[in-house]
């Protein structure tokens, strides 16, 4: 029975413990590397507010609009505005 | 002007030391002129398996503190005078290091040598950012384990967004994987993840694969980088690594498990 038992075991192609690890750090890694690269939850809502304000006094397009949170040494995080005035543009 | 490798991991015992022993001890043999850094304060090592140990005098925080020059603190290496190493201090001055003050030594070590390789400390605090800030290139060092695959992502993510190149906007850190203690007999047996499944996971190109050898630990008891002996399966993936960092296309070696059949076990072939 021992042989036949070795032959069946041959046969049947059970999931390597080598898969299970690559299907697990596959999961992680991706699921780790959104976090890192992921913007805060309001920072879209933050966005279009700014806009509905400064386009009571200015006109901006999207285009020359930015915003950014980065994170700087870790521990400190900065929220960049990137405003392009244009010299047409008067105050309305 | 010089290369500036670092070798890292984030996890610490995956051979990121015994690596940059090797790597640089490799590149001096082919003529260049090469530096090595312990950038591990409080842990130096470098020394130990370099086996220059007892002729440490100063070390890379007594230059930063201005106690000792350049000169005074390397040290020539016995077997290859193109070499030098600087080890790190064993006092816990965790903090002697600053962006200013290495970037002010390595700007110096630059001018005399071609390659300055960096060995990290593991871990993500400062020591190991303070020794791949500078780097243009990274090793990075992985086992084909989960724990290791998964901190050399987040050492990828650092190098990204934490160095020089990433401040900057410079072109981004050249990476490497070097996947170190490979067993093919067990990745045949579907034990161990094998060169592609890691490759897939950190998509960063592949620089040398170095097969669990026994050789790395005799060479680590006597002093002796691994690439020294060329007899060893480790020593020869290693001057692999060398030909493939001077820019030559070398085959991978050591990726199957040697077949001992009953012929070649009768006939010792």
């Amino acid at each position: 029975m021992a042989l036949l038992d070795y032959f069946l075991r041959k046969k049947e192609k059970q999931v390597t413990t080598a898969s299970r690890a690559k299907e697990r750090l596959q999961i992680i890694v991706a699921h780790e590397r959104n976090s890192r690269n992921k913007q805060p939850d309001y920072l879209p809502q933050l966005t279009a507010d700014i806009l509905v304000v400064l386009r009571k006094y200015i006109q901006v397009s999207d285009e020359s609009f930015s915003i950014k949170l980065d994170n700087k040494d870790g521990d400190l995080n900065v929220l960049e505005l990137n405003i392009e005035l244009h010299d047409e543009q008067s105050p309305s | 002007m010089a290369r500036i490798i670092v070798v890292t991991s984030g996890k610490g015992g995956v051979g990121k030391t015994t690596s940059s022993a090797a790597i640089g001890l490799g590149l001096a043999l082919k003529g260049h002129k090469v530096v090595l850094i312990d950038f591990d304060i409080g842990l130096r090592n470098l020394d130990l398996i370099m086996g220059c140990e007892r002729r440490v005098v100063y070390d890379f925080v007594n230059v930063i503190n201005g106690e000792a020059t350049l000169n005074q603190a390397l040290i020539k290496d016995k077997r290859v005078s193109s070499l030098s190493i600087l080890p790190a201090s064993q006092t816990r001055d965790k903090d002697a290091l600053n962006k200013e003050n290495v970037g002010k030594v390595l700007e110096d070590l630059g001018k005399l040598y071609d390659f300055i390789i960096c060995d990290s400390p593991a871990g993500i605090e400062a020591g190991a950012m303070m020794a791949l800030y500078y780097a243009d290139e990274a090793i990075i060092t992985t086992n084909p384990e989960v724990s290791s695959v998964r901190d050399s992502d987040r050492i990828i993510g650092m190098l990204a967004s934490r160095s020089r190149r990433a401040e900057l906007g410079l072109e981004p850190i050249k990476e490497h994987l070097l996947l170190t203690r490979y067993s093919p007999k067990r990745v045949a047996e579907g034990e161990m993840l094998s060169v592609e499944d890691v490759e897939d996971i950190l998509s960063i190109p592949l620089l040398g694969v170095i097969p669990e050898s026994q050789a790395v630990l005799k060479a680590s008891n006597a002093g002796e980088p691994v690439i020294l002996d060329t007899e060893s399966d480790a020593g020869q993936a290693y001057q692999d690594v060398i030909d493939r960092l001077l820019g030559e296309t070398i085959d991978f070696r050591f990726l199957v498990a040697e077949k001992k059949g009953i012929f070649s076990r009768m006939f010792g072939g």
